[in-house]
């Protein structure tokens, strides 16, 4: 039965990932008048047009045209970009740990906001600061992220400019590096000044992603605590004398936490979404803001290097997600 | 005892009114704008160039909100940005609406094989970011305000399909739906006539949710110049060009920010009140 329910997945998996190439086959090379056109660069022979011509199948019909392409995708071959004339593939893998650092760490400070408001609440429920904190969830859930982003620029970019609003760390500081992953590497290698840098770049975009999600975690954890609350085995840790900490903490939060989890594993790919306009906004050097430069030059075959990997990264965490939630959900797994 | 909770949230029964209150007189600032607005929001005058607000030192009067680098009036550009706005949220959001509520009663109501084709496009559809699917979209059509509103429908039509094929399906296991099919009537018939108006209140709140992400998205677009043309009035574009000039005319930035900051919160706000009204179980 589990096996099967995996096996379904999988197959639904890689139908939304050829739908996910046909889509952005479509988009890129057939909507467009001359791909050939867009993909060469400036001052191209005869020759060159000719050589594309024969190396893409322009001459061959749309679906030969589609399944060469995806051939070339498969094995890594997103092109060559028309800007930097580099292999797309590495441009993008030189980006996406940026991006994934930054989607992280926004995810961690969603998570420990948006915990201490679901605990917070639950312990003074019924009070004002219950409701306070539902209506500031109300209201960072229906401000995007772009606003947030801005909001945090003019707090802390200009009228108490603690924080470095453009950047992912100071120039000087980037030849210090071996690696992409900059935040993991000067931890790993003990390098706290460096991380301090990184930190005082990455802080405000990051929170700027979070607030949304913490405000939604906020408000489903501190549902199910409160439903909890009410729980058998909870009244009986109370009337062992246990404090409403404890009670909150150790009793019903270990129970109330389930739902909480899946819905952020849904959540962090909007998350990752929102990194693109973040990005650009605080000038980091990551694979949204590379996206935008990309279109302000017409770099079509680096957008859709882009798009292909933020597109394969949505699919898979959404899969982890669900292989997750079925494993770990009881009633799927004896069903 | 008074649950304290529930006064705080009385108290913003107020945001009905607040929120609509900003859209009519958005909507009125937008019709009359060549009349109301003070100065024309083209208008480049170097000698006037980043003039205060009137509250500072070195304001002029007849220039509210001061003037950003090249002398524009801000004011006059907000005003005038405003149409770009809801022009954009209106006709995108209607089509939007349109076209994906259609798709999620089709899928909702005659399941089978248009389910799944309308469900697995969903499922693609949520693979891409809707920002880098925007930009996708206009790199290949160009820039201008028909790319700008043909992107956000084509991207957002899952936000209505989803829900109201979820609605529709949750309507059509219904006994009243089960009577008029032995009444004998016919399955379109039923659609439109027995499910549809049982989805209208809930399409009706996503409509003014999706007004409000089209106003954002307009935003958003405008400011990385990827809407209509840079010299327009937009409030995206206002708020790059003062994202470069912050520290030397912070107005700049912060007046179009605040219009669109209450726009969008007025739209939501107006959707989560509509849905606390409709919404029985809330009732």
């Amino acid at each position: 039965m589990l096996a099967r329910r995996i096996l379904t997945r999988l197959l639904t998996t890689l139908v939304t990932l050829l739908g996910v190439s046909i889509v952005v086959f479509v988009v890129i090379r057939v909507v467009p008048g001359n791909p050939i056109a867009m993909m060469l660069p400036p001052g191209a022979t005869p020759a060159d047009i000719e050589r594309l011509n024969a190396l893409y199948g322009f001459d061959r019909s749309i679906l030969a045209q589609y399944f060469i392409w995806l051939g070339g995708v498969v094995q890594g071959d997103f092109g060559t970009s028309i800007q930097t004339r580099q292999p797309v593939l590495g441009l993008v893998l030189g980006r996406l740990p940026a991006t994934l650092e930054l989607a992280i760490m926004a995810l961690v400070i969603a998570v420990v906001i948006g915990g201490f408001l679901a605990l917070t609440g639950t312990r003074l429920r019924g009070t004002a600061t219950e409701g306070a904190i539902d209506v500031g969830n109300g209201m960072a859930l229906s401000v995007p992220v772009f606003l947030w982003g801005l909001v945090l620029i003019l707090l802390f970019g200009v009228l108490w400019p603690v924080f470095n609003i453009s950047g992912r760390i100071s120039p000087h500081l980037v030849q210090e590096f071996h690696t992409r992953f900059f935040l993991f590497e000067s931890v790993l290698r003990l390098r706290f000044d460096l991380w301090l840098d990184l930190m005082r770049h990455m802080l405000m975009p990051a929170l700027a992603l979070a607030i949304p999600l913490a405000a939604i975690i906020g408000q489903l954890l501190k549902q199910s605590l409160k439903e909890t609350m009410h729980l058998d085995y909870v009244t009986l840790a109370r009337t062992k004398g246990y404090g409403e900490n404890h009670v909150i903490v150790r009793e019903a939060l270990r129970n109330a936490i389930l739902p909480t989890l899946t819905l952020i594993g849904v959540q962090f790919t909007f998350l990752i979404g929102g990194t693109v306009i973040i990005e650009r906004l605080f000038s980091y050097e990551g694979l949204g803001n590379m996206a935008i430069d990309a279109v302000i030059n017409r770099d079509l075959p680096l957008i859709q290097g882009i798009v292909i990997i933020f597109a394969l990264l949505f699919t898979v965490i959404n899969l982890i997600v669900d292989m997750l939630y079925t494993v770990l959900n009881p009633r799927l797994r004896h069903g | 005892m008074v649950d304290a909770r529930g006064m705080v949230r009385r108290r913003l029964g107020l945001r009905l009114w607040l929120s609509g209150g900003w859209l009519v007189l958005l909507a009125l600032a937008a019709l009359l704008a060549p009349w109301i607005a003070p100065h024309n929001p083209l208008e480049q005058d170097l000698f006037t160039s980043r003039l205060p607000p009137f509250w500072m030192a070195g304001a002029e009067p007849g220039y509210w909100l001061g003037t950003d680098s090249l002398g524009r009036d801000v004011l006059s550009r907000i005003i005038h940005g405003a149409r770009v706005a809801l022009i954009v949220a209106l006709i995108a959001g209607t089509a939007t609406m349109l076209i994906g509520a259609t798709l999620g009663l089709i899928a909702g109501y005659y399941r089978g094989w248009a389910d799944m084709v309308i469900s697995r496009l969903i499922d693609i559809w949520m693979a891409f970011p809707p920002v880098l699917f925007a930009i996708l979209l206009i790199a290949v059509l160009g820039t201008g305000l028909t790319s700008v509103i043909i992107a956000i429908v084509v991207i957002d039509w899952t936000r209505f399909a989803r829900v109201v094929r979820a609605e529709a399906m949750a309507q059509g296991a219904m006994d009243y739906v089960a009577s008029a099919q032995v009444a004998g009537q016919r399955r379109l018939g039923i659609m439109l006539r027995e499910i549809l108006p049982n989805v209208l209140p809930t399409i009706g709140v996503l409509l003014t949710l999706e007004m409000g992400i089209a106003v954002i998205v307009e935003a958003i677009l405008s400011f990385v110049n990827l809407s209509i043309s840079s010299d327009d009035p937009t409030w995206g574009g206002m708020i790059a060009e003062g994202r470069t000039a912050l520290h030397r005319s912070w107005w700049v930035l912060v007046f179009p920010l605040i219009a669109l900051f209450l726009t969008v919160l007025s739209f939501s706000q107006l959707g989560e009140g509509l849905k606390d009204r409709f919404d029985p179980v809330l009732r």
